[in-house]
Protein backbone atom coordinates (compact mmCIF):
# COMPACT_ATOMS: atom_id res chain seq x y z
CA UNK A 1 0.00 0.00 0.00
CA UNK A 2 2.65 2.43 1.00
CA UNK A 3 4.79 1.45 -1.98
CA UNK A 4 1.86 2.00 -4.29
CA UNK A 5 1.21 5.35 -2.65
CA UNK A 6 4.83 6.42 -3.09
CA UNK A 7 4.77 5.33 -6.74
CA UNK A 8 1.62 7.36 -7.27
CA UNK A 9 3.25 10.41 -5.72
CA UNK A 10 6.28 9.97 -7.98
CA UNK A 11 4.03 9.72 -11.02
CA UNK A 12 2.13 12.89 -10.17
CA UNK A 13 5.39 14.70 -9.40
CA UNK A 14 6.90 13.72 -12.73
CA UNK A 15 3.76 14.80 -14.57
CA UNK A 16 3.56 18.14 -12.86
CA UNK A 17 7.19 18.97 -13.50
CA UNK A 18 7.42 17.54 -16.99
CA UNK A 19 9.57 20.23 -18.57
CA UNK A 20 12.04 20.27 -15.69
CA UNK A 21 12.22 16.50 -15.68
CA UNK A 22 12.97 16.50 -19.41
CA UNK A 23 15.75 19.03 -18.90
CA UNK A 24 17.22 16.93 -16.10
CA UNK A 25 17.13 13.90 -18.39
CA UNK A 26 18.87 15.81 -21.18
CA UNK A 27 21.54 17.33 -18.99
CA UNK A 28 22.41 14.03 -17.33
CA UNK A 29 22.32 12.43 -20.78
CA UNK A 30 24.85 14.89 -22.22
CA UNK A 31 27.13 14.94 -19.18
CA UNK A 32 27.18 11.17 -18.82
CA UNK A 33 27.76 10.78 -22.56
CA UNK A 34 30.95 12.77 -22.14
CA UNK A 35 31.94 10.73 -19.10
CA UNK A 36 31.27 7.61 -21.14
CA UNK A 37 33.19 8.94 -24.13
CA UNK A 38 36.22 9.45 -21.91
CA UNK A 39 35.76 5.91 -20.62
CA UNK A 40 35.47 4.60 -24.19
CA UNK A 41 38.67 6.35 -25.23
CA UNK A 42 40.49 4.77 -22.30
CA UNK A 43 39.09 1.37 -23.23
CA UNK A 44 40.24 1.93 -26.79
CA UNK A 45 43.71 2.94 -25.65
CA UNK A 46 43.98 -0.15 -23.48
CA UNK A 47 42.72 -2.30 -26.30
CA UNK A 48 45.26 -0.88 -28.74
CA UNK A 49 48.06 -1.14 -26.21
CA UNK A 50 47.25 -4.78 -25.63
CA UNK A 51 46.99 -5.42 -29.31
CA UNK A 52 50.03 -3.50 -30.47
CA UNK A 53 52.42 -3.99 -27.60
CA UNK A 54 52.42 -7.72 -28.36
CA UNK A 55 53.25 -7.08 -31.98
CA UNK A 56 55.37 -4.04 -31.71
CA UNK A 57 59.01 -4.78 -31.86
CA UNK A 58 62.35 -3.13 -31.84
CA UNK A 59 63.60 -3.26 -35.39
CA UNK A 60 67.30 -3.33 -36.13
CA UNK A 61 67.62 -2.32 -39.78
CA UNK A 62 70.69 -3.49 -41.63
CA UNK A 63 72.52 -1.37 -44.14
CA UNK A 64 71.15 -1.48 -47.66
CA UNK A 65 72.48 -0.36 -51.04
CA UNK A 66 72.12 3.36 -50.64
CA UNK A 67 72.47 3.68 -46.84
CA UNK A 68 74.25 6.79 -45.69
CA UNK A 69 74.47 6.05 -41.94
CA UNK A 70 77.88 6.01 -40.22
CA UNK A 71 77.90 2.24 -39.72
CA UNK A 72 77.22 1.64 -43.40
CA UNK A 73 80.48 2.93 -44.83
CA UNK A 74 81.19 -0.44 -46.44
CA UNK A 75 77.87 -0.51 -48.29
CA UNK A 76 75.31 -3.22 -47.88
CA UNK A 77 75.55 -5.42 -44.77
CA UNK A 78 77.61 -8.54 -45.40
CA UNK A 79 76.55 -12.05 -44.29
CA UNK A 80 79.40 -11.96 -41.67
CA UNK A 81 77.97 -8.82 -40.18
CA UNK A 82 74.58 -10.50 -40.08
CA UNK A 83 76.06 -13.50 -38.28
CA UNK A 84 77.83 -11.24 -35.80
CA UNK A 85 74.55 -9.53 -34.98
CA UNK A 86 72.79 -12.88 -34.59
CA UNK A 87 75.51 -14.07 -32.20
CA UNK A 88 75.22 -10.85 -30.26
CA UNK A 89 71.45 -11.31 -29.98
CA UNK A 90 71.96 -14.82 -28.66
CA UNK A 91 74.63 -13.80 -26.17
CA UNK A 92 73.43 -13.79 -22.53
CA UNK A 93 74.11 -10.04 -22.19
CA UNK A 94 71.34 -9.29 -24.67
CA UNK A 95 69.16 -12.41 -24.67
CA UNK A 96 68.09 -11.79 -21.07
CA UNK A 97 66.09 -8.78 -22.27
CA UNK A 98 64.37 -10.34 -25.26
CA UNK A 99 61.76 -13.00 -25.82
CA UNK A 100 62.72 -13.91 -29.33
CA UNK A 101 63.75 -12.39 -32.61
CA UNK A 102 63.27 -13.03 -36.28
CA UNK A 103 65.36 -12.15 -39.23
CA UNK A 104 63.42 -10.42 -41.97
CA UNK A 105 65.26 -10.70 -45.25
CA UNK A 106 64.87 -8.24 -48.10
CA UNK A 107 62.46 -10.64 -49.78
CA UNK A 108 60.34 -10.99 -46.59
CA UNK A 109 60.30 -7.22 -46.26
CA UNK A 110 59.17 -6.91 -49.87
CA UNK A 111 56.39 -9.42 -49.26
CA UNK A 112 55.14 -7.55 -46.15
CA UNK A 113 55.40 -4.26 -47.95
CA UNK A 114 53.29 -5.57 -50.80
CA UNK A 115 50.65 -6.79 -48.36
CA UNK A 116 50.54 -3.53 -46.47
CA UNK A 117 50.32 -1.25 -49.47
CA UNK A 118 48.38 -3.54 -51.74
CA UNK A 119 46.04 -0.72 -52.79
CA UNK A 120 48.80 1.71 -53.56
CA UNK A 121 50.62 2.10 -56.90
CA UNK A 122 53.87 2.55 -54.99
CA UNK A 123 54.21 -1.24 -54.81
CA UNK A 124 55.02 -1.44 -58.49
CA UNK A 125 57.99 0.91 -58.24
CA UNK A 126 59.62 -0.92 -55.34
CA UNK A 127 62.06 -3.79 -55.72
CA UNK A 128 63.29 -6.12 -52.95
CA UNK A 129 66.71 -4.51 -53.17
CA UNK A 130 65.42 -1.16 -52.05
CA UNK A 131 64.06 -2.54 -48.78
CA UNK A 132 66.42 -3.12 -45.87
CA UNK A 133 66.74 -6.47 -44.15
CA UNK A 134 66.14 -6.32 -40.39
CA UNK A 135 66.13 -8.19 -37.10
CA UNK A 136 62.72 -7.95 -35.43
CA UNK A 137 63.17 -8.24 -31.69
CA UNK A 138 60.40 -8.95 -29.19
CA UNK A 139 61.34 -7.37 -25.91
CA UNK A 140 60.58 -8.95 -22.56
CA UNK A 141 60.11 -5.48 -21.18
CA UNK A 142 59.47 -2.84 -23.83
CA UNK A 143 60.84 -0.20 -21.45
CA UNK A 144 64.36 -1.65 -21.86
CA UNK A 145 64.49 -0.43 -25.43
CA UNK A 146 67.43 1.85 -24.63
CA UNK A 147 69.75 -1.11 -23.94
CA UNK A 148 69.12 -2.69 -27.32
CA UNK A 149 69.45 0.63 -29.03
CA UNK A 150 72.82 1.35 -27.43
CA UNK A 151 74.15 -2.14 -28.10
CA UNK A 152 73.22 -2.31 -31.76
CA UNK A 153 73.40 1.23 -33.11
CA UNK A 154 77.19 1.21 -33.12
CA UNK A 155 77.55 -2.28 -34.65
CA UNK A 156 78.92 -2.41 -38.17
CA UNK A 157 76.25 -3.14 -40.78
CA UNK A 158 73.44 -1.61 -38.70
CA UNK A 159 71.75 1.39 -40.20
CA UNK A 160 69.35 2.29 -37.47
CA UNK A 161 67.43 0.90 -34.48
CA UNK A 162 63.75 1.86 -34.22
CA UNK A 163 61.39 1.35 -31.32
CA UNK A 164 57.98 1.04 -32.95
CA UNK A 165 56.37 1.67 -29.61
CA UNK A 166 57.36 5.32 -29.76
CA UNK A 167 55.26 5.79 -32.87
CA UNK A 168 52.25 4.43 -31.00
CA UNK A 169 52.97 6.48 -27.87
CA UNK A 170 52.37 9.61 -29.86
CA UNK A 171 48.95 8.31 -30.95
CA UNK A 172 48.09 7.30 -27.41
CA UNK A 173 49.02 10.69 -26.01
CA UNK A 174 46.67 12.31 -28.50
CA UNK A 175 43.90 9.94 -27.42
CA UNK A 176 44.66 10.60 -23.77
CA UNK A 177 44.39 14.33 -24.37
CA UNK A 178 41.04 13.78 -26.08
CA UNK A 179 39.73 11.77 -23.16
CA UNK A 180 40.92 14.52 -20.78
CA UNK A 181 38.95 17.06 -22.78
CA UNK A 182 35.92 14.79 -22.60
CA UNK A 183 36.33 14.46 -18.83
CA UNK A 184 36.55 18.21 -18.33
CA UNK A 185 33.45 18.83 -20.45
CA UNK A 186 31.77 16.08 -18.45
CA UNK A 187 32.82 17.83 -15.24
CA UNK A 188 31.18 21.11 -16.25
CA UNK A 189 28.06 19.33 -17.46
CA UNK A 190 27.89 17.36 -14.21
CA UNK A 191 27.89 20.57 -12.18
CA UNK A 192 25.06 21.72 -14.46
CA UNK A 193 23.20 18.48 -13.85
CA UNK A 194 23.57 18.72 -10.07
CA UNK A 195 22.29 22.28 -9.96
CA UNK A 196 19.43 21.50 -12.30
CA UNK A 197 18.37 18.48 -10.27
CA UNK A 198 18.49 20.60 -7.12
CA UNK A 199 16.28 23.25 -8.77
CA UNK A 200 13.85 20.67 -10.06
CA UNK A 201 13.47 19.05 -6.65
CA UNK A 202 12.99 22.46 -5.10
CA UNK A 203 10.24 23.35 -7.55
CA UNK A 204 8.64 20.00 -7.04
CA UNK A 205 8.71 20.38 -3.27
CA UNK A 206 7.27 23.86 -3.60
CA UNK A 207 4.43 22.84 -5.91
CA UNK A 208 3.48 20.06 -3.51
CA UNK A 209 3.89 21.92 -0.22
CA UNK A 210 0.19 21.47 0.55
CA UNK A 211 0.48 17.71 0.35
CA UNK A 212 3.71 17.55 2.29
CA UNK A 213 2.28 19.87 4.94
CA UNK A 214 -0.69 17.57 5.41
CA UNK A 215 1.55 14.50 5.36
CA UNK A 216 3.62 16.02 8.11
CA UNK A 217 0.57 16.78 10.23
CA UNK A 218 -0.95 13.33 9.97
CA UNK A 219 2.38 11.83 10.98
CA UNK A 220 3.86 10.52 7.76
CA UNK A 221 7.44 9.43 8.26
CA UNK A 222 10.33 11.33 6.76
CA UNK A 223 10.89 8.51 4.29
CA UNK A 224 7.35 8.58 2.95
CA UNK A 225 7.51 12.35 2.51
CA UNK A 226 10.98 12.61 1.00
CA UNK A 227 11.32 9.42 -0.99
CA UNK A 228 9.04 10.48 -3.87
CA UNK A 229 11.13 13.60 -4.44
CA UNK A 230 14.42 11.75 -4.30
CA UNK A 231 13.18 8.99 -6.58
CA UNK A 232 11.87 11.59 -9.01
CA UNK A 233 15.38 12.98 -9.46
CA UNK A 234 16.89 9.51 -9.52
CA UNK A 235 14.46 8.27 -12.15
CA UNK A 236 15.18 11.26 -14.39
CA UNK A 237 18.92 10.74 -13.96
CA UNK A 238 18.66 7.01 -14.68
CA UNK A 239 16.77 7.72 -17.90
CA UNK A 240 19.51 10.18 -18.85
CA UNK A 241 22.18 7.60 -18.03
CA UNK A 242 20.38 4.94 -20.06
CA UNK A 243 20.21 7.31 -23.03
CA UNK A 244 23.92 8.02 -22.64
CA UNK A 245 24.71 4.29 -22.55
CA UNK A 246 22.59 3.76 -25.64
CA UNK A 247 24.41 6.54 -27.45
CA UNK A 248 27.80 5.07 -26.59
CA UNK A 249 26.65 1.66 -27.77
CA UNK A 250 25.43 3.19 -31.02
CA UNK A 251 28.77 4.95 -31.53
CA UNK A 252 30.63 1.70 -30.91
CA UNK A 253 28.31 -0.29 -33.14
CA UNK A 254 27.72 2.03 -36.08
CA UNK A 255 30.74 4.33 -36.12
CA UNK A 256 33.53 2.09 -34.86
CA UNK A 257 32.08 -1.26 -35.86
CA UNK A 258 30.61 -0.51 -39.26
CA UNK A 259 32.59 2.47 -40.50
CA UNK A 260 35.98 2.76 -38.81
CA UNK A 261 36.77 -0.93 -38.78
CA UNK A 262 36.26 -1.03 -42.55
CA UNK A 263 38.49 1.99 -43.03
CA UNK A 264 41.20 0.64 -40.75
CA UNK A 265 40.83 -3.12 -40.87
CA UNK A 266 44.08 -3.84 -39.00
CA UNK A 267 43.16 -1.71 -35.98
CA UNK A 268 41.41 -3.38 -33.07
CA UNK A 269 38.43 -1.25 -32.13
CA UNK A 270 36.43 -1.82 -28.96
CA UNK A 271 33.31 -3.86 -29.46
CA UNK A 272 29.79 -2.59 -28.66
CA UNK A 273 29.62 -5.19 -25.91
CA UNK A 274 32.55 -3.53 -24.17
CA UNK A 275 30.78 -0.17 -24.09
CA UNK A 276 27.88 -1.84 -22.35
CA UNK A 277 30.26 -2.51 -19.48
CA UNK A 278 30.29 1.27 -19.03
CA UNK A 279 26.49 1.39 -18.69
CA UNK A 280 26.25 0.24 -15.04
CA UNK A 281 28.95 2.74 -14.10
CA UNK A 282 27.09 5.57 -15.85
CA UNK A 283 23.76 4.62 -14.31
CA UNK A 284 25.38 4.31 -10.90
CA UNK A 285 26.95 7.73 -11.34
CA UNK A 286 23.58 9.17 -12.34
CA UNK A 287 21.90 7.69 -9.27
CA UNK A 288 24.59 9.03 -6.96
CA UNK A 289 24.44 12.49 -8.56
CA UNK A 290 20.67 12.75 -8.37
CA UNK A 291 20.40 11.12 -4.95
CA UNK A 292 22.91 13.33 -3.21
CA UNK A 293 21.80 16.57 -4.81
CA UNK A 294 18.14 15.92 -4.06
CA UNK A 295 18.90 14.85 -0.48
CA UNK A 296 20.85 18.04 0.13
CA UNK A 297 18.10 20.14 -1.45
CA UNK A 298 15.35 18.48 0.57
CA UNK A 299 17.24 19.04 3.78
CA UNK A 300 16.97 22.77 3.08
CA UNK A 301 13.58 23.08 1.43
CA UNK A 302 11.41 20.33 2.82
CA UNK A 303 11.25 20.49 6.57
CA UNK A 304 9.91 17.32 8.11
CA UNK B 1 -3.26 14.36 28.13
CA UNK B 2 -1.47 17.67 27.55
CA UNK B 3 0.57 19.19 30.34
CA UNK B 4 2.61 22.38 30.21
CA UNK B 5 5.02 23.05 33.07
CA UNK B 6 6.41 26.60 33.22
CA UNK B 7 6.67 26.64 29.45
CA UNK B 8 8.25 29.72 27.92
CA UNK B 9 8.68 30.22 24.20
CA UNK B 10 10.80 33.08 22.88
CA UNK B 11 10.88 33.52 19.13
CA UNK B 12 13.02 36.61 19.12
CA UNK B 13 15.14 37.78 22.03
CA UNK B 14 14.24 41.44 21.46
CA UNK B 15 10.49 41.03 21.87
CA UNK B 16 8.42 39.61 24.68
CA UNK B 17 7.99 35.83 24.85
CA UNK B 18 5.10 34.27 22.90
CA UNK B 19 4.38 32.07 25.92
CA UNK B 20 5.56 33.15 29.32
CA UNK B 21 5.91 30.47 31.94
CA UNK B 22 2.62 28.76 31.14
CA UNK B 23 1.52 25.94 33.41
CA UNK B 24 -1.60 24.14 32.26
CA UNK B 25 -3.05 20.67 32.23
CA UNK B 26 -5.73 19.34 29.90
CA UNK B 27 -7.05 15.95 30.89
CA UNK B 28 -7.92 13.00 28.74
CA UNK B 29 -11.34 13.41 27.16
CA UNK B 30 -11.62 17.07 28.03
CA UNK B 31 -12.94 19.81 25.73
CA UNK B 32 -11.08 23.08 26.20
CA UNK B 33 -11.31 26.43 24.46
CA UNK B 34 -8.19 28.49 24.09
CA UNK B 35 -9.23 32.12 23.79
CA UNK B 36 -7.34 35.37 23.55
CA UNK B 37 -6.47 38.11 21.09
CA UNK B 38 -4.16 37.56 18.15
CA UNK B 39 -0.62 37.25 19.39
CA UNK B 40 -1.72 36.03 22.78
CA UNK B 41 0.08 32.70 22.26
CA UNK B 42 -2.72 30.34 21.18
CA UNK B 43 -0.99 29.17 18.02
CA UNK B 44 2.33 28.86 19.80
CA UNK B 45 0.62 26.61 22.33
CA UNK B 46 -0.64 24.34 19.55
CA UNK B 47 2.72 24.33 17.79
CA UNK B 48 4.47 23.23 20.96
CA UNK B 49 2.03 20.35 21.41
CA UNK B 50 2.83 19.19 17.87
CA UNK B 51 6.56 19.64 18.41
CA UNK B 52 6.67 22.00 15.48
CA UNK B 53 8.73 24.20 17.76
CA UNK B 54 10.78 23.62 20.86
CA UNK B 55 9.97 25.31 24.11
CA UNK B 56 12.66 27.76 25.18
CA UNK B 57 12.29 26.56 28.75
CA UNK B 58 9.89 24.40 30.73
CA UNK B 59 8.47 21.03 29.78
CA UNK B 60 5.64 19.97 27.48
CA UNK B 61 4.07 16.56 28.09
CA UNK B 62 1.79 15.03 25.47
CA UNK B 63 0.12 11.72 26.33
CA UNK B 64 2.49 11.38 29.27
CA UNK B 65 5.58 11.87 27.15
CA UNK B 66 8.00 14.74 27.45
CA UNK B 67 8.09 15.97 23.84
CA UNK B 68 11.62 17.30 24.30
CA UNK B 69 12.73 13.68 24.67
CA UNK B 70 11.12 12.53 21.42
CA UNK B 71 13.81 12.09 18.80
CA UNK B 72 13.16 13.67 15.44
CA UNK B 73 12.47 10.35 13.71
CA UNK B 74 9.79 9.56 16.31
CA UNK B 75 7.99 12.88 15.90
CA UNK B 76 5.73 11.41 13.16
CA UNK B 77 4.49 8.89 15.71
CA UNK B 78 3.66 11.71 18.11
CA UNK B 79 1.75 13.49 15.36
CA UNK B 80 -0.25 10.39 14.47
CA UNK B 81 -1.73 10.68 17.93
CA UNK B 82 -2.85 14.26 17.28
CA UNK B 83 -5.37 15.46 14.72
CA UNK B 84 -5.26 19.06 13.54
CA UNK B 85 -7.93 21.25 11.94
CA UNK B 86 -7.36 24.72 10.55
CA UNK B 87 -9.34 27.80 9.71
CA UNK B 88 -8.52 27.39 5.98
CA UNK B 89 -9.43 23.66 5.80
CA UNK B 90 -6.29 22.72 3.83
CA UNK B 91 -7.86 20.12 1.61
CA UNK B 92 -6.12 18.82 -1.50
CA UNK B 93 -8.06 20.48 -4.33
CA UNK B 94 -7.46 17.79 -6.94
CA UNK B 95 -8.65 14.93 -4.70
CA UNK B 96 -12.27 14.14 -3.91
CA UNK B 97 -13.68 13.89 -0.40
CA UNK B 98 -12.92 10.20 -0.01
CA UNK B 99 -9.36 10.59 -1.33
CA UNK B 100 -8.70 13.58 0.93
CA UNK B 101 -9.61 11.57 4.01
CA UNK B 102 -7.92 8.40 2.71
CA UNK B 103 -4.71 10.40 2.12
CA UNK B 104 -4.14 10.64 5.87
CA UNK B 105 -4.30 6.85 6.09
CA UNK B 106 -2.27 6.14 2.97
CA UNK B 107 0.73 8.16 4.08
CA UNK B 108 1.05 6.18 7.27
CA UNK B 109 0.76 2.91 5.38
CA UNK B 110 -2.75 1.69 6.20
CA UNK B 111 -3.96 -1.12 3.99
CA UNK B 112 -6.51 -0.48 1.29
CA UNK B 113 -9.20 -2.61 2.90
CA UNK B 114 -8.87 -0.77 6.21
CA UNK B 115 -9.14 2.53 4.35
CA UNK B 116 -12.22 1.34 2.48
CA UNK B 117 -13.90 0.41 5.75
CA UNK B 118 -12.84 3.35 7.90
CA UNK B 119 -13.29 6.37 5.65
CA UNK B 120 -17.08 6.04 5.05
CA UNK B 121 -17.53 5.48 8.76
CA UNK B 122 -15.68 8.67 9.65
CA UNK B 123 -17.48 10.62 6.93
CA UNK B 124 -20.73 9.50 8.51
CA UNK B 125 -19.55 10.74 11.90
CA UNK B 126 -18.98 14.22 10.47
CA UNK B 127 -22.25 14.13 8.57
CA UNK B 128 -20.97 13.76 5.02
CA UNK B 129 -22.32 10.36 4.02
CA UNK B 130 -23.00 10.13 0.30
CA UNK B 131 -20.60 12.92 -0.58
CA UNK B 132 -17.48 10.77 -1.02
CA UNK B 133 -17.15 11.57 -4.72
CA UNK B 134 -17.48 15.36 -4.42
CA UNK B 135 -14.51 17.57 -5.09
CA UNK B 136 -13.59 20.18 -2.45
CA UNK B 137 -14.67 23.12 -4.67
CA UNK B 138 -18.12 21.58 -4.95
CA UNK B 139 -18.61 21.75 -1.19
CA UNK B 140 -19.70 24.57 1.08
CA UNK B 141 -17.26 25.93 3.63
CA UNK B 142 -18.91 24.00 6.43
CA UNK B 143 -18.74 20.79 4.44
CA UNK B 144 -15.10 21.39 3.59
CA UNK B 145 -14.36 21.85 7.27
CA UNK B 146 -16.16 18.59 7.99
CA UNK B 147 -13.89 16.85 5.49
CA UNK B 148 -10.89 18.38 7.23
CA UNK B 149 -12.19 17.15 10.60
CA UNK B 150 -12.76 13.69 9.13
CA UNK B 151 -9.18 13.67 7.89
CA UNK B 152 -7.90 14.80 11.28
CA UNK B 153 -9.70 12.05 13.20
CA UNK B 154 -9.59 9.18 10.70
CA UNK B 155 -6.50 7.72 12.35
CA UNK B 156 -8.24 7.87 15.76
CA UNK B 157 -5.92 10.35 17.46
CA UNK B 158 -6.21 10.83 21.19
CA UNK B 159 -6.05 14.59 20.78
CA UNK B 160 -7.73 16.93 18.31
CA UNK B 161 -6.29 20.42 17.98
CA UNK B 162 -8.49 22.94 16.20
CA UNK B 163 -7.03 26.31 15.26
CA UNK B 164 -10.03 28.61 14.71
CA UNK B 165 -11.99 25.96 12.85
CA UNK B 166 -15.04 28.25 12.54
CA UNK B 167 -13.09 31.36 11.59
CA UNK B 168 -14.27 31.26 7.96
CA UNK B 169 -17.82 30.08 8.63
CA UNK B 170 -21.15 31.76 9.37
CA UNK B 171 -22.70 31.30 12.86
CA UNK B 172 -25.16 28.56 11.86
CA UNK B 173 -22.53 26.50 10.04
CA UNK B 174 -20.17 27.08 12.95
CA UNK B 175 -22.65 25.55 15.35
CA UNK B 176 -22.86 22.50 13.08
CA UNK B 177 -19.10 22.15 13.17
CA UNK B 178 -19.17 22.48 16.96
CA UNK B 179 -21.68 19.66 17.04
CA UNK B 180 -19.24 17.48 15.12
CA UNK B 181 -16.36 18.39 17.43
CA UNK B 182 -18.56 17.71 20.45
CA UNK B 183 -19.49 14.31 19.07
CA UNK B 184 -15.79 13.49 18.55
CA UNK B 185 -15.16 14.63 22.11
CA UNK B 186 -17.97 12.40 23.36
CA UNK B 187 -16.15 9.47 21.73
CA UNK B 188 -13.21 10.10 24.05
CA UNK B 189 -10.95 12.39 22.05
CA UNK B 190 -9.41 15.32 23.88
CA UNK B 191 -10.30 18.49 21.97
CA UNK B 192 -8.40 21.75 22.27
CA UNK B 193 -9.86 24.54 20.21
CA UNK B 194 -8.33 27.98 19.75
CA UNK B 195 -11.02 30.48 18.85
CA UNK B 196 -12.17 34.07 18.69
CA UNK B 197 -15.82 33.13 18.40
CA UNK B 198 -17.56 34.29 21.58
CA UNK B 199 -20.99 32.93 20.55
CA UNK B 200 -19.64 29.44 20.24
CA UNK B 201 -17.79 29.55 23.53
CA UNK B 202 -20.83 30.92 25.30
CA UNK B 203 -23.06 28.29 23.73
CA UNK B 204 -20.84 25.31 24.49
CA UNK B 205 -20.13 26.08 28.14
CA UNK B 206 -16.87 24.18 28.23
CA UNK B 207 -13.58 24.85 29.93
CA UNK B 208 -12.08 28.17 28.81
CA UNK B 209 -8.38 29.01 29.03
CA UNK B 210 -7.71 32.62 28.27
CA UNK B 211 -4.27 33.73 27.18
CA UNK B 212 -3.03 37.25 27.06
CA UNK B 213 0.45 38.17 25.93
CA UNK B 214 1.64 34.66 26.53
CA UNK B 215 0.22 34.38 30.03
CA UNK B 216 -2.78 32.35 31.19
CA UNK B 217 -5.06 34.95 32.75
CA UNK B 218 -8.12 32.75 33.23
CA UNK B 219 -8.83 29.05 33.39
CA UNK B 220 -12.48 28.29 34.14
CA UNK B 221 -14.63 25.20 33.78
CA UNK B 222 -18.03 25.56 32.05
CA UNK B 223 -17.23 29.18 31.37
CA UNK B 224 -18.18 31.97 29.00
CA UNK B 225 -16.00 33.80 26.50
CA UNK B 226 -15.64 36.71 28.93
CA UNK B 227 -15.54 36.06 32.61
CA UNK B 228 -18.34 37.21 34.86
CA UNK B 229 -16.11 37.03 37.89
CA UNK B 230 -13.44 39.65 38.42
CA UNK B 231 -10.05 38.04 38.19
CA UNK B 232 -8.61 38.46 41.63
CA UNK B 233 -5.99 35.82 42.09
CA UNK B 234 -4.24 36.52 38.84
CA UNK B 235 -4.41 40.27 38.75
CA UNK B 236 -0.77 40.61 39.74
CA UNK B 237 0.38 38.45 36.87
CA UNK B 238 -1.88 40.33 34.53
CA UNK B 239 -0.34 43.63 35.62
CA UNK B 240 3.10 42.15 35.06
CA UNK B 241 2.17 41.09 31.59
CA UNK B 242 0.76 44.49 30.71
CA UNK B 243 3.83 46.22 32.00
CA UNK B 244 6.07 43.99 29.91
CA UNK B 245 4.02 44.77 26.88
CA UNK B 246 4.49 48.50 27.25
CA UNK B 247 8.20 48.02 27.63
CA UNK B 248 8.37 45.83 24.56
CA UNK B 249 6.46 48.30 22.39
CA UNK B 250 5.06 47.63 18.94
CA UNK B 251 2.06 45.67 20.23
CA UNK B 252 -1.54 46.75 20.29
CA UNK B 253 -2.51 48.60 23.40
CA UNK B 254 -3.56 46.21 26.16
CA UNK B 255 -7.30 45.92 26.33
CA UNK B 256 -9.17 45.09 29.43
CA UNK B 257 -9.82 41.34 29.43
CA UNK B 258 -13.28 41.88 30.89
CA UNK B 259 -14.38 44.22 28.18
CA UNK B 260 -13.35 42.85 24.84
CA UNK B 261 -16.05 40.69 23.37
CA UNK B 262 -17.37 42.66 20.36
CA UNK B 263 -14.12 43.53 18.64
CA UNK B 264 -12.38 40.26 19.39
CA UNK B 265 -13.80 37.96 16.81
CA UNK B 266 -13.28 40.51 14.08
CA UNK B 267 -9.56 40.59 14.82
CA UNK B 268 -7.11 39.95 12.04
CA UNK B 269 -6.75 36.47 10.64
CA UNK B 270 -3.56 37.00 8.76
CA UNK B 271 -1.31 35.81 11.54
CA UNK B 272 -3.68 33.13 12.71
CA UNK B 273 -4.52 29.79 11.29
CA UNK B 274 -0.89 29.16 10.43
CA UNK B 275 0.44 26.37 12.48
Amino acid sequence: MRLQFILGEIGSGLRRNMSMVVSVILVTFVSLTFVGAAGMLQLQINQMKGYWYDKVQVAVFLCGEGSTAAGCASGSATPEQQDNLRTLLESPAVSQYINDFQFESKDDAYKHFKEQFSNSPIVDSVTPDQLPASFRINMKDPEKYQIISETFSSQPGVETVIDQRQVLERLFSVMNAASLVAVSIAGVMTVCAILLIATTIRLSAFSRRRETGIMRLVGASKTVIQLPFILEGVIAAVIGAALASGTLWAVAHFFLGEYMSKQYPDTAFISPAQTLLLAPALIGLGVVLAGTSSLLTLRRYLRV
Amino acid sequence: MIRFENVTKVYDQTTRPALDSVTLEIDRGEFAFLVGASGSGKSTFLRLVLKEDRATSGTVYVAGQNVANISSWRVPRLRRGIGVVFQDFRLLPQKNVFANVAFAMQVIGKSRSVIRDTVPEVLKTVGLEGKEKRMPHELSGGEQQRVAIARAVVNRPGILLADEPTGNLDPTTSMGIMGVLDKINQNGTTVVMATHDDDIVNEMRKRVVELKNGVVIRDEARALYTSMIPIVGQSRRLRDASGREEAGGGFPAPDDPRNVSPERHTSNRSGEGRL
